[in-house]
């Protein structure tokens, strides 16, 4: 029998030679089909810390990703509408957006599955879409759909994205057995993916991005659908791969996600992104430290509002709860008017609700 | 091998540019062809063997009896000389325009596959590579099944399977182009009924075409399978010339250069938007 379960004889017949992917030729031979110098080497060993080092022999000043004044529409539909947005390498940003901001179209862009139809898109200094082949080499995908073989096992199913990567022969096995212990999966390599549980599977859909070990990771809603405590598992993962120093842009639209996982969220609504920075100077820059939660009484919920806006204070709607942010800064005058709020931390879901009038989930 | 080289094998070698049109790319789609197949051989070989066993009982003993010779051949060199070339056809085009359709549709697999270093023209080359492949071998099977049925095969037969292959590279492209112009399941019944049949009837495969119409055998020139017929009955009885072989093997080619743009540019529109 052949590696690939089948018998020897029908694989010679049917193949002639045993499939190598990249294994045997030297370097060059496996991307270098025009003569086209070489760009940089792969990433290195995995620096400690976050601030990753750049690969010997590239280049410093290369954002990872760059995109400028970047449109898509379809049909009469803006799903993109000017994005602008730069990420330095060996960050994590965190796309955050309510569904319909437009956090998968980027995502699709960026993977050249879809087109701009205007501006410019720049990734690891490649242009997309025309230098998007190139692009993909250096960077992992984990989309948000999964779309394992579900008849294939898990060993199975890493194997053939070896081949599609271009993972070297002798260096594969290394490569399939790092993604299965990334993933916790070391004993499940025979398993069949149908029957495998949703986060195992979401997790082999992570490590199957990142067995070429890539410089960027795109993630598009990784623990979207799955609960709580299946999520954090992954967080795990993600983290991992922080530790490694690639760069990741992540699109969630669960707030404690962003906030957990991120050097710095990008709020995306509409198409476009509304503000960027670190999540605690987010929060303290828009919406203090403490958010107080009134019910309405007497008063009503309009009522409870228009008190607070009219000391300028900006709120947001939950039923028949007000919150108000910067609630620090409430004189006591007030909070005699409003009654006793709930009170409590304030959060990256407060500042984009102050800053769109949206929630994001 | 210490740890240090092991960890710096699994690395990808440098980045350099790559191809436009990288043949690791087209093997990676086939190995992972390769890798499914491993799991389903065993009915893929079944179908492939069973299939033309009926056909040729059926039609071999059944019309057989009643036709003794048919444009110079006996009915079981007639048929069982055009059930490879049928077999051929099913073998590669069927599943073109099934499995692709269900793997850019419902599977998402090309989301995948377009997610890692490949590209339309890769996906669509190592698709079609890898059924004309296995058309080449299960094409041969009919062959044989007519060989134990009475049919006496030249030297020639040795090559049916370059032939096998080149005819499913060709129908392959052809079932790809058309499952990236249907936009639902539902399409397939034209496809089946209006393309499939008429293109393995008029092809000389159960009777000669020369007993068709004169537009009819007009229309048959135009026909992938027929030029696939001739080549195949015409080396496996020593019957081809230089014409002939020049003839046939053009029109496929001409055919496969035409059906590879149209599907590249067809299933491109499909999975970029």
């Amino acid at each position: 029998m052949s590696e690939f379960r089948v018998p020897f004889p029908l694989f010679v017949i049917v193949i002639g030679v045993r499939f190598r992917g990249n294994a045997a030729p030297p370097a060059e031979k496996q991307w270098n089909r025009r003569g086209a110098a070489v760009y940089r080497e792969p990433m290195t060993t995995p620096p400690s810390g976050r601030s990753a080092a750049p690969a010997p022999g590239g280049p410093t000043d290369v954002a990872a990703l760059r995109l400028g004044g970047v449109v898509k529409r379809f049909g009469t539909l803006t799903a993109v509408d000017g994005l602008d947005l730069e990420v330095p390498q060996g960050t994590v940003l965190g796309l955050l957006g309510p569904n319909g901001a437009g956090k998968s179209t980027t995502m699709r862009m960026l993977t050249g599955q879809s087109l701009a139809t205007e501006g410019r898109i720049s990734i690891l200094g490649h242009e997309i879409p025309a230098e998007s082949k190139w692009a993909r080499a250096r960077m992992g995908v984990v989309p948000q759909h999964d779309n394992l073989d579900e008849e294939l096992t898990v060993e199975q199913n890493l194997r053939m994205f070896s081949y599609l990567y271009r993972v070297p022969r002798r260096g594969r096995r290394e490569a399939i057995e790092r993604a299965m212990r990334l993933a916790q999966l070391e004993d499940r390599g025979d398993t069949i993916v149908d029957d495998l549980s949703g986060g195992m599977r979401r997790r082999l859909l992570i490590v199957r991005a990142l067995l070429h070990r890539p410089e960027l990771v795109l993630m598009d809603e990784p623990t979207v659908g799955l609960d709580p405590q299946v999520r954090q598992e992954l967080w795990g993962l993600i983290d991992a791969l922080r530790s490694e120093g690639a760069t990741v842009l992540m699109s969630t639209h669960y707030i404690e996600e962003a906030e957990r996982l991120s050097d710095e969220v990008a709020l995306m609504a509409a198409g476009r992104i509304v503000e960027r920075g670190v999540p605690s100077e987010l929060v303290a820059k828009h919406a203090g430290r403490t958010v107080a939660e009134f019910t309405a009484g007497e008063q009503g919920v309009s009522g409870l509002e228009r008190l607070l806006h009219a000391d300028g204070f900006a709120t947001r709607r939950t039923g028949i709860t007000v919150s108000a942010l910067r609630a620090e800064e409430i004189p006591e005058t007030l909070l005699e008017q409003l009654g006793t709020p709930h009170r409590r931390a304030a959060n990256l879901e407060d500042v984009f609700v102050a800053l769109t009038g949206e929630n994001v989930e | 091998m210490t740890t240090q080289q092991t960890r710096a094998d699994a690395r990808p070698r440098a980045h350099v540019r790559p191809g436009r049109f990288e043949l690791d790319a087209v093997r990676g789609v086939v190995a992972r062809e390769w890798i499914l197949y491993g799991q389903s051989w065993r009915a893929t070989t079944f179908a492939a063997i069973v299939e033309p066993t009926i056909y040729l009982l059926a039609f071999g003993f059944g019309m057989g009896a009643l036709i003794g010779t048919l444009a110079g051949f006996s009915y079981i060199d007639f048929l069982g000389t055009g059930i490879v070339a049928v077999s051929v056809m099913f073998q590669s085009m069927m599943p073109a325009v099934i499995n692709t359709f269900i793997k850019r549709r419902y599977l998402r697999t090309y989301q995948a596959v377009l997610a890692a270093p490949v590209d339309v023209r890769e996906v669509v080359t190592g698709e079609a590579l890898w059924l004309a492949m296995r058309a080449g071998v299960y094409g041969c099977v009919p062959l044989l099944v007519a060989v134990a049925f009475g049919l006496r095969p030249g030297p020639g037969a040795f090559a049916v399977p370059l032939i096998a292959f080149v005819a499913g590279f060709a129908f392959a492209l052809f079932g790809i182009w058309i499952s990236s112009v249907i936009t639902s399941v539902r399409s397939m019944d034209y496809v089946f009924s209006g393309l499939f049949t008429p293109l393995f009837l008029v092809a000389g495969t159960f009777f000669p075409v020369t007993e068709l119409p004169d537009w009819v055998q007009t229309a048959a020139m135009a026909n992938p399978l027929y030029h696939a017929v001739e080549l195949i009955r015409g080396s496996v009885f020593g019957q081809l010339t230089p014409g002939s072989v020049l003839l046939h093997t053009g029109v496929l080619l001409a055919f496969i250069a035409l059906m590879w743009s149209l599907a590249c540019f067809q299933m491109r529109r499909r999975v970029i938007s």
